[in-house]
Order: C-alpha cells, then structure tokens, then sequence
C-alpha cells in the first residue's frame, strides 16, 4: 500500500479472497451424487460413483455439450444467447464427415477427395462453425436485432443446409485416421476418451482468456453496461462479433468430434444440442441478462447435467420421467440464480 | 426560512377567492443517502390557481413534485390534501385521491388508441364483459369538448405529435377528475402555438377550480399563466409570492441569492497553449455551431440548464453521438473523433453524468470497474492483462482519492454514490488523461467528498490537465472555472472571465 500527495491518510484497500459462486454450484453437484449413490445401494444394490467406466462414460456424454456450453456462456455473459449451436454442430459434422471417407465406400460424397489426412476434415468442420459464428455476430453487431432472432434463423437455416448437403443422406465409412478423435486412451488405469481431453482443454483455455485477457474484461463489461463499455472506449461491435465467432467456431468443433465418435455424419445431429448448452451455462451461474458467469460453473453444470441422466439410468428411471424431471431442475436453476441477482443488488 | 405571511397577505391574482387550500405540505423533509434533497419544505396550493415551483437544477423541485405525487415518501411533515391529514402510499394511491401528474417523458403506450390510453384499467364494459368501445369513443369526445382538444379519439397515439401526447395525457388526469394537476416542464416540447393552446386548456382547468402546479425554467411562462410561485434553493424553502408582486430579477435573486459558503481549493496556476479546440461542431436538432478552446491548466466551466445541450456537447466531443458538422482540433491536429476509443487515444477522458446508465458497471467490482479504461494501453501485453501491475496502480490510485471500502473486490453496486464516483474518476485517471471533461462531477454525492473531487480538479489542472467541467451548481462552476461557457437552447450564449462571471450573469445567459 502506498500514499500519494493528494492521499492524506491512505485508506487500507485490501482484496481478501471471497469464495467464488462456483463453490455453491459445485456443492448441489456432490449433493446430487450422494443422492444417487444412497439410492443405488437402496434399490440397485450398488454403487453409484465406485465405477470408473460410468464416471468416463458421464463426462463423455456431455464432452460435446460441454464444448458448445463453454461458448455459449461466452455469448450469454455479453447478454446475448446462441440457439444455433445444435444445427451448426450437425452441419460441421456433415461437412466433415464428407472430407473424411474412405475409397472403400462406393457412394462417397466426393470421390475424388477420399482417403485423405484427417486434418483437412477438421479444418472444414471448425471453418464452417467459424463462419456461421462470425454470421451470427455480424447480425447481432451489425444489424442490432435481438441476437435470439439471428441466432434463431442460423438455427434453421443451418440445419437446413445440413440436411441439403447430401439431400437427407448419412455420410458413412469413414477413415479411421479421423474416427481416432472419438477414441479412448487408458491414462492412469482411467479410460479417458479423447473428446474428453479436449473439451477439458478447450475450458481451460477459455477460463483464462475470460478471466486474464483484455478479450475477457470486454466480454463482461459488454454484457454489465453496454453504454458505459463504449463510454470506456470499447468497440462493442467488434468485440461481439469474436465472441459469437468463437461460439460459432466450438460448435463446430463439437460437430467434427460428434461425426468421429458416431464415425458418420448425419443431418440429424445435435438436435437440441444448444438448449442442453444453455442449461449447463444458467445451472453453473450465468446469468441471462449478462455480466455474470464463468466457465468453471459451466463445466460444473454441465458434469450436473451428465450426472442426472447417467444417475437416472443408472436408477432405471424411464426416459420420459428423466425429460420432465430434467426440465424441473432447470428452471429450478434459473428461479435461484435470479433469488441470488436480487439478494445482490440488495446487498 | 420566511414566514408564511407573504402568501396570507397577498391574494394572487386570479386564483378563486375561497380561502381553503387543496393541497398543504408542511416541514417536508427527504433524504437520499448522502444528500438532503429536501429539507422542511413547505407547499400551500390553492382551489383554481397554478402554482409555479422555481429553483436551479437541484434545488429540491421534482422531488417535492414526486412526493406530492405519491412517487416518493417523505421522511417526515404533514401532507393534507382538502384539509385532512393523508398518507399516499403510491402514484396509484395518489391517482385515487386526485392528484395526477403529467410527466415529462410521456408514460402513453403508442400502439394503442387514444381512447384506450385514457381509459386504461377502466375501460366502461358492456353487459358481457366486453370492452365497450363505442361507450369508450363517447366519453372521450366529452372529455374532449369539456377541454378544447381536437384529437380523434380513435386514432394511435404513436402517430401523434408530442403537444398532441401532452394533451391526451392532460385529458387522462383529468378524467380521474382530479383536483392537483402536476406539470413538469410542460412547455419544453412544444412550439409557441401550442404553448397558447396549453395555457387556454390550463386556464380552463383552473376556471373548473383545480389546483395545477407548474414547474418551469422559463421566467415569461411564469408571469402569464402562474398566480404563485414558491422558490427552492438547496433543499430548502425559499418563499411564495403572488406572481404580480414581483419582478423576473428578483426571482432570480431569490433563486441564486446566497453566498459562497464553500470554499472551493482553486490554485492559480499557469496556463499554456491551446490543447483541445471547437470550430462549428453541429450536432443537427441538438445543438448547433459550438466553438471554443481549451488550454492546458485551465478549466473551462460549461454552465446551462438541464436539456440545454451541455451533455450532448461532451459527448460529441468524446466521439460518443459524432457530430454532423465541424471540427475538433487536438493539440494543433484536426481529429475526426468518431468514437470514445478514439478520443481516448488523443489523450481524452470522460466522466459521464449519469454515474448508473453509462459509468459504473454495476456487477462487477471496485477492480474491474477502476480498470475498464485501460484494457487498450500498456498494461496488455500480448492480451493478457498485467493484473499484477495493473491492481497495483488501481489500488492505489483508490486510496489517494480516498474510495472507501475494505475490499477491492467489492461489488461497485455496494457503494455510495461518492465512493462510486471516486471509482470512476480513478478509472479515468489510470489513462493519465491530458483533457479532462467532467460532466456533473459532484451531482448526488455529499459535502465532504464533493470538496475532495474539487481539489483534486484542481490539482490536476496544475499538472497542466485540460479541463472542461459541466455543472448544474452554480458555486461549483464559479469557484472552479477559469472561464465559464453558457449554453441556451444548444447554442453558445456567452463566455464569462473569472473575474466578471456571476450567478445572476449566468442566469441571465442561460435563460431567455
């Protein structure tokens, strides 16, 4: 602490450490185990958590999902929200898929271009996710109508293009050098599928460039006050028009890993996709009317959403129970999150 | 505080003589955290006359109107409404007891009717329950007649002219046959033909023995439609008088007419050459050919009343609305500020008035609200933010002005209005600013701080900051300008040296 000439008497400005919101959210996630975990030794007789191919198999179900949350956050912290992300992961799954098929398929979709390094199917998948991203953000910056309508309409549209790219046809046989991305590996006795790996990846890298970055102090600042933002110099436009694109570009990155695990790419995929990726970002403490969240809840709420549906298969709980029980938890999420906004400003 | 015998001794003119009064507030007292916006003030309405309040900006009018109104509560005093002690418990509460006030920005729904906007709520039904339209067009057309308004009942009010708007929403208070009209500044939107046509409506209304309070800033407005005026100064009750026993230079006086109690730290310091230079700047339907010149070390006060394109002035300037016309010259080059990025980069800040709308943002903390301004400067390298170096500056940048808080990692929203203010001056102060534009930069925050920021101009200024400071308080833009610019009605309307400014000169400038 030091003085200044005009300080007189400096006052003791300190930063003690507060515990961060996740740690609430991170509780309801251990609650939520230990519920299943008494209910399986009740009517199961078994344990819940003691099993490591479950526990492998609940963060590779909601890998992709994870992916497309942590971009969604982003968008949503900037007070904007992306309902495309599902189509966009069906369109880079297909674009991909047909960059990634063997000669052996007699039907492929450009046979000319088979047999080829699994890299240039990644690219066109990430590209076609980049470009309807930067779509997006083009009409949100641009046009300045809602981004729920742009989003809305790259919603349709993309999976419309989806569905048009090979007129309604799966995209199968595909290498094996791109399938590898959908694989497990075995590290430390744990099986950990690779798309695993990168979703951690990717929200490891977002955390930072969220929290340390200048990209990250603007995509708050957007979303909290976006007149005071340009007042402070901050070319709101542009910036959103990053953000929309990297949400853009993690969709499709979820596309090209949802084509190699499914080894095909199908117009069909990722249907949905976008609300499941809302949910875990509003469960993990994103606030909808922007300013507020962080991709660590994000990855909490997306493990929430993985740990209920393996807990309730697990459970033997029928699917049409675990849809309407899921949908209750939701909005349960979000009355919480507004209690918890209003005790703040009151505070 | 003056004794109420004026008023009792001089019947206003043109009032119904009938003794009892409508309305009397007594020993009103409202306070906001950190500031008394009103402090035991009293108001007398009488049956069938329009009361005119007066003061600057920040004297205590809207507030003593919102209370009246039902808006606000008051900490303490007496409010009777026809003699009997009453208690509002909202605007609606308020609406019920006969007292309506037309606001100044226009609470009509535009996609709706005429008729359907006065009738909101009470729509007159038919038998089964519906909405009676044809009773609804009927009662309207009366409600009309009764006021001389010729406006089609069945038209969308977002078609209509704003005067239009203002009728239709007279015509609604009134329809609640209320008692206590309250009109804020009325006149501002309408041209001179509508003036005349409010004032026949007015003088209807006061035939029919209402009670209309009148805010206004216009003097001649004054003496033709008001029988009383009470004048507010600080908070504090002034006066009532009868508007015929008075002239428009001793309102004035009553209005500006104290001393300069606070001592205001301005240092001599010496001037230097021309940094931030105005030629013409335009800004259509706003304000038109501003021109002036800054100086490094001086201040340049911008004096005016609310609306009259202060604001919109600074924020030209900034790039925040850019200007339709003319030039801004920065240190000797012409700039073209199309954004505040750009103004920032030629050495600018900018203190915004409205410390919630576009300053602090409110959800994040103390820290990130200090460092918002900086994020494109060199304490980014490579787009990793130099947190270390960065919360060491702001920290103490915090505590040289004195923000008080334990933690910076306290949410802004948690603070007072001063400490937020001190929060957003620090963020400007990171950018080492070489022009500094301040607009209202004492408004709402208490005396202790409000000599703390004052000193702090000033001592920037001695390190040879530009400064240009719009303000509302005449003591604050006197005791620390150099020169003062008065605005009217978006044009420059005079410059005053420090030594011959005066609060009477600048009114006189700033109101025609």
């Amino acid at each position: 602490m030091s003085t200044n000439e005009i300080a007189g008497p400096a006052n003791v400005i300190g930063s003690k450490k507060r515990l961060p919101p996740e740690v609430s959210i991170l509780g309801v996630l251990i609650g939520i185990a230990i519920v299943f975990e008494i209910l399986g030794w009740i009517f199961v007789g078994d344990s819940f958590l003691a099993n490591k191919q479950r526990l492998s198999i609940i963060i590779l179900q909601v890998s992709v999902i994870g992916i497309i949350a942590v971009g969604v956050t982003q968008v949503i912290i900037t007070a904007g929200v992306d309902l495309s992300s599902g189509s966009v992961v069906g369109l880079a799954a297909m674009v991909a898929a047909s960059l990634a098929q063997t000669s052996a398929n007699p039907r492929a979709v450009y046979p000319a271009l088979t047999d080829m390094s699994p890299i240039w199917a990644i690219l066109a998948g990430l590209g076609v996710g980049l470009l309807a991203g930067i779509v997006n953000g083009s009409l949100v910056a641009r046009t300045k109508i809602p981004p729920f309508i742009a989003t809305l309409g790259m919603m349709v549209s993309a999976r419309g293009l989806a569905k048009w790219y090979t007129l309604g046809q799966p995209v199968a046989l595909l290498d094996d050098s791109f399938t590898w991305f959908g694989k497990s590996f075995n590290i430390l006795g744990f099986p950990l599928p690779l798309p695993v790996i990168i979703f951690l990846l990717v929200a490891v890298i977002c955390h930072i460039a969220l929290t340390y970055t200048r990209y990250g102090k603007f995509t708050y600042a957007i979303g909290a006050n976006p007149q005071a933002a340009r007042v402070s110099g901050i070319n709101i436009g542009g910036h959103l028009i990053k953000v929309y694109a990297i949400a853009g570009l993690l969709s499709g990155l979820a596309g090209v890993m949802t084509a190699a695990r499914a080894a095909s790419g199908q117009p069909g995929m990722g249907v949905a996709y976008e609300l499941d990726a809302i949910a875990a970002a509003v469960i993990g403490g994103t606030s909808l009317s922007g300013g507020v969240g962080r991709i660590t809840g994000t990855v909490i709420g997306t493990i929430i959403l993985g740990v209920l549906t393996s807990g309730f298969t697990f459970l033997k709980v029928g699917a049409y129970y675990q849809e309407i029980i899921k949908g209750i938890i939701i909005v349960a999420a979000v009355i919480i999150d507004q209690h918890r906004q209003n005790k703040r400003k009151k505070a | 505080m003056q004794s109420t015998g004026t008023m009792e001794a001089a019947p206003a003119g043109g009032a119904a003589v009938d003794g009892g009064y409508l309305l009397e507030v007594e020993n009103v007292r409202k306070e906001f955290p950190g500031v008394v916006a009103l402090d035991n003030v009293q108001l007398r309405l009488k049956r069938g006359s329009v009361h005119a309040l007066m003061g600057e900006n920040g004297a205590g009018k809207s507030t003593l109107m919102k209370i009246v109104a039902g808006i606000y509560t008051p900490d303490s005093g007496s409010f009777k409404l026809r003699g009997e002690d009453i208690k509002l418990r909202g605007p609606l509460d308020a609406l019920e007891h006969g007292i309506a006030m037309i606001h100044q920005e226009l609470n009509l729904m535009a996609p709706m009717t005429v008729a359907e906007n006065i009738w909101i709520r009470r729509e007159p039904l038919t038998r089964l329950g519906f909405v009676d339209h044809g009773e609804m067009r009927r009662k309207t057309s009366d409600l009309f007649k009764r006021l001389n308004i010729d406006i089609d009942p069945e038209v969308q009010v977002g078609t209509l002219t704003v005067a239009s708007r203002q009728m239709v929403e007279i015509a609604k208070a009134v329809s609640y046959e209320s008692d206590v009209l309250i009109m804020d500044e009325p006149t501002s939107a309408l041209t001179e033909r509508e003036v005349d046509h409010l004032f026949t409506i007015i003088r209807a209304l006061r035939a029919q023995g209402k009670g209309i309070i009148y805010i206004t800033h216009k003097m001649n407005e004054l003496f033709e439609i008001a029988d009383e005026f009470s004048v507010f100064r600080d908070g504090k009750y002034i006066a009532t008088k009868a508007s015929t026993e008075v002239t428009r230079d001793d309102i004035i006086r009553m209005m500006v007419g104290r001393e300069i109690t606070q001592m205001f730290p301005k240092e001599e310091v010496p001037i230097g050459d021309v940094v931030l230079s105005v030629k013409g700047l335009t800004l259509k339907g706003v304000f038109s050919d501003v021109s002036f010149d800054v100086r490094s070390g001086e201040i340049l006060g911008i004096a005016g009343l609310v609306g009259s394109g202060r604001s919109n002035i600074a924020e030209t300037i900034f790039g925040v609305t850019p200007s339709d016309a003319g030039t801004i010259e920065l240190f000797g080059k012409t700039v073209r500020v199309d954004s505040p990025a750009t103004a920032m980069k030629h050495g600018m800040a900018f203190l915004t008035e409205d410390r919630k709308e576009t300053g602090c943002f409110l959800l994040l903390d103390i820290q990130e609200n200090t460092q918002m301004a900086v994020l494109q400067s060199d304490y980014v390298k490579n787009g990793f933010v130099q947190q270390k170096q960065l919360g060491k500056d702001s920290v103490e940048i915090s505590a040289a002005l004195r923000v008080k808080t334990p933690d910076m990692a306290e949410p802004i929203i948690n603070l007072s209005g001063g400490n937020q203010q001190k929060v957003l001056i620090a963020r400007w102060l990171l950018t080492k600013p070489k022009i500094l534009i301040l607009d209202e930069p004492t408004r709402g925050i208490d005396v202790g701080a409000k000599a703390e920021i004052h000193r702090l101009i000033s001592k920037l200024a001695g390190q040879g900051v530009a400064v240009v400071m719009i303000s509302s308080e005449m003591p604050e833009c006197l005791g620390m300008s150099d020169r003062i610019m008065v605005v009217h009605e978006g044009r420059v309307t005079g410059f005053l040296d420090r030594a011959e400014a005066s609060q009477v000169k600048i009114m006189e400038l700033a109101s025609h």
